[in-house]
């Protein structure tokens, strides 16, 4: 409270009712520490928030000019970019918004990956992540439902048939999914009021990921925790103004697509209005959802479990599994910068991922260099859950770390010493 | 890129690609690259050469209008290329609407005007099947960004047919040989030839000028904002930039006392 800015009497009178002025302080102000030696990777969560709002902002106003009914859907949308004024501004931001937001969001979990974010004590934070990452899957994947072109029909039919694998009330949930025998009206209508509903399931989700974070303050490079003011900087101005910059270079990044290559992230067919008669030859998800679908296709039939029960289990246990990494990664040393082994496991596993990703895009029949995809895809699921459950738990055991740095100060320093506190 | 499927067809087709015993539908037969053409929408300074355009309205309301509709396109939106407003009230009034019901609870008939949509040829899909052999032309309106290619696969399909399909390849009733569609097999006839239509600007009127201007309008219909997108764009990213360099030079100022 040494902050001048409380002597102004209009501020005092309301800090004494409702400490905002503190609230906000604390949590993104002056008044929040933060580690000293953070690098451009921890720009990538309030980046992530940043886009929340805006795909929260550009949504309503679609909802506003949008009629979710199979007659008129893709009408409305077209309506939208042709005669709503800037709708096609407001389209494409919230179109490849979506596709940023996930961007920038695996780029934040692979930063928690490199950086051991998830461990001991922020295993709640980290598995609050692994939740907003879900509920912004099926908030993607119904939003992709909504402009009700070809690849949003077929892809929606496809999902939620994937249902159908549980056994025995299989069937059922699919028809209480469909809300009828086929993806139609009532599907599209729930699937446009449960897709207005989830950012705000999101934005709940995110409030609880901070205050979580603000306990125990974020992660650093240097993976040690916070000992003194001296590891520390206020969060204003400095982390303030650090992610403003980074925003800037986030948005001519972002703006590049909404305004030069719009449709990049999409597919042509779902300028095709949807057709319950017409199958495209390829059904292929939105790219974030690649390297899932190729785990999801992956899965052969093994003893009782049919290929595509399994292959559902592997793909939702894909993201689930991560809820364990806390407890999977038994190293005390945090950052792979002072883990020469799982600093090189780390960039396999990324590199796992893409080929997954890319396996995702192809069919799996299709052969590459001789190589079926399916193999390839095959190759790539086993990998990515032997790292995470054989991999890294032999590594955090058997490597040999090197000695981290005594203090976050020290780590900043080329000789060791502890720097001067910041005036 | 399509292929039509019973819907019972398509259900198996789906329970197969997650079996993966599917086969997806391949262009079984030779599938050529596409050529890459120079577009004057191309880049991030692109706009619509306004003759070309122009030129393919003509031809697709000489030509392609007969069997294909263009639903999401408004006579008034023409004067994004350049047209005057007593051209487009010509326009649209040599074609009928039905509008109505008028005071005495009668649909009638009227000359369109500038805010209706273009006027379908056929007055449903059912009509235009009955009329094309089976066959449903597709509304051209969303055309150029429906098909992978884009422009370039419009005109490579409108300049892809072979009078002749290779040897062994043989052709369903009715059906045309193309390098470019998807299957090879189509059923529209080639719409283009050349002077099929008598531009109204003297410019010769070979299959490739005919082809390359409807793609040109095509391209247009399918993004009429493209113009004016890519002008703020440049605004936008200029700003951005400009302002980055700003927010970097701040940065280095608040964060100067930690370096």
């Amino acid at each position: 409270m040494s902050n001048k800015f409380y002597d102004n009497p209009v501020i005092k009178w309301v800090e004494y009712r409702l400490p905002i002025f503190s609230f906000i302080d604390e949590s993104v102000g002056s008044g929040y520490p933060t580690p000293k030696n953070l690098n451009y990777w921890w720009n990538f969560g309030s980046l992530a928030g940043i886009v929340l709002a805006i795909m929260v902002a550009t949504g309503i106003v679609l909802a506003m000019n949008y009629t979710p009914h199979v007659d008129y859907a893709f009408e409305s949308v077209e309506r939208i970019m042709r005669d709503v004024n800037y709708g096609w501004l407001i389209r494409y931001i919230h179109m490849n918004g979506g596709s940023m937001f996930f961007i920038l969001v695996f780029i934040h979990m692979f930063r928690g990956l490199y950086y051991g974010s998830f461990k001991e004590p922020r295993e709640l934070l980290w598995i609050i992540g692994v939740m907003i990452f879900l509920a912004m899957m099926a908030t993607a994947f119904m939003g992709y439902v909504l402009p009700w072109g070809q690849m949003s029909f077929w892809g929606a039919t496809v999902i939620t048939n994937l249902f159908s694998a549980i056994p025995i009330i299989g069937d059922y949930i699919v028809t209480w999914l469909w809300g009828g025998f086929s993806v139609d009206n009532p599907t599209l209508n729930r699937f446009f009021s449960l897709h207005y509903l989830f950012p705000f399931v999101i934005f709940g989700l995110v409030f609880v990921h901070l205050w979580a974070l603000h306990v125990h303050k974020s992660n650093n490079p240097a993976g040690v925790e916070i000992k003194s003011s001296e590891d520390t900087i206020p969060f204003h101005p400095y982390y303030t103004m650090k992610d403003l910059f980074g925003l800037g270079v986030f948005m001519i990044f972002f703006m590049f697509f909404v305004f030069f290559a719009p449709n990049f992230f999409g597919e042509p067919d779902n300028y095709i209005k949807a057709d319950a008669l017409v199958t495209p030859a390829h059904i292929v998800p939105e790219w974030y959802f690649l390297p899932f679908y190729a785990i999801l296709r992956a899965v052969p039939d093994i003893w009782f479990i049919s290929a595509k029960l399994g292959g559902v289990i592997a793909m939702f246990g894909a993201t689930l599994v991560l809820m364990l990494l806390p407890w999977l990664d038994r190293s005390k040393v945090r950052s792979a910068r002072f883990r020469p082994i799982y600093r090189q496991l780390f960039w396999v596993f990324f590199v796992d991922c893409l080929i997954l990703g890319w396996v995702g895009a192809n069919s799996p029949d299709a052969v590459f260099h001789g190589i079926p995809f399916l193999w390839i895809g095959q190759a790539g699921t086993v990998y990515y859950f032997a790292h995470i459950l054989i991999i890294i738990p032999l590594v955090s055991i058997l490597e040999k770390p090197i000695m981290p740095p005594a203090s976050i100060s020290a780590a900043v320093t080329a000789d060791g010493a502890a720097t001067k506190p910041a005036e | 890129m399509i292929k039509t499927l019973k819907a019972s067809l398509a259900v198996l087709a789906l329970a197969g690609l997650v079996t993966l015993n599917a086969a997806p539908a391949k262009a079984a037969a030779s599938k050529e690259p596409l050529p890459a053409r120079n577009w004057s929408f191309d880049g991030m300074f692109g706009t619509f050469d306004r003759g070309s355009v122009q030129r393919g309205l003509q031809v697709y309301l000489e030509v392609c209008a007969s069997c294909h509709s263009l639903k999401l396109v408004a006579y008034r939106n023409l004067s994004g290329i350049g047209l005057k407003e007593d051209q487009i009230k010509t326009i649209a009034a040599e074609f009928e609407v039905t509008d109505g019901p008028n005071a005495e609870g009668e649909m009638f008939e009227r000359p369109a005007k500038p805010s209706d949509r273009f006027v379908s040829p056929f007055p449903n899909d059912n009509a235009a099947r009955a009329s094309n052999n089976g066959a449903l032309p597709p509304d051209l309106s969303l055309m150029v960004k429906a098909r992978k290619g884009g422009a370039d696969y419009l005109h490579a399909l409108l300049t892809g047919y072979k009078e002749e399909p290779p040897a062994g390849v043989k052709l369903g009733e009715g059906m045309l040989y193309n390098v470019h569609f998807p299957g090879n097999q189509i059923a529209m006839s080639p719409p283009l030839s050349d002077d099929a239509v008598e531009y109204a600007d003297g410019t010769k009127a070979s299959v490739e000028q005919l082809a390359t201007d409807i793609s040109t309008f095509l391209a247009w219909t399918a993004e009429p904002e493209l113009e004016e997108r890519k002008s703020l764009g440049i605004k936008v990213l200029l700003f951005l930039i400009v302002l980055t360099g700003m927010l970097y030079a701040l940065k280095r100022q608040v964060w100067a006392d930690q370096h």
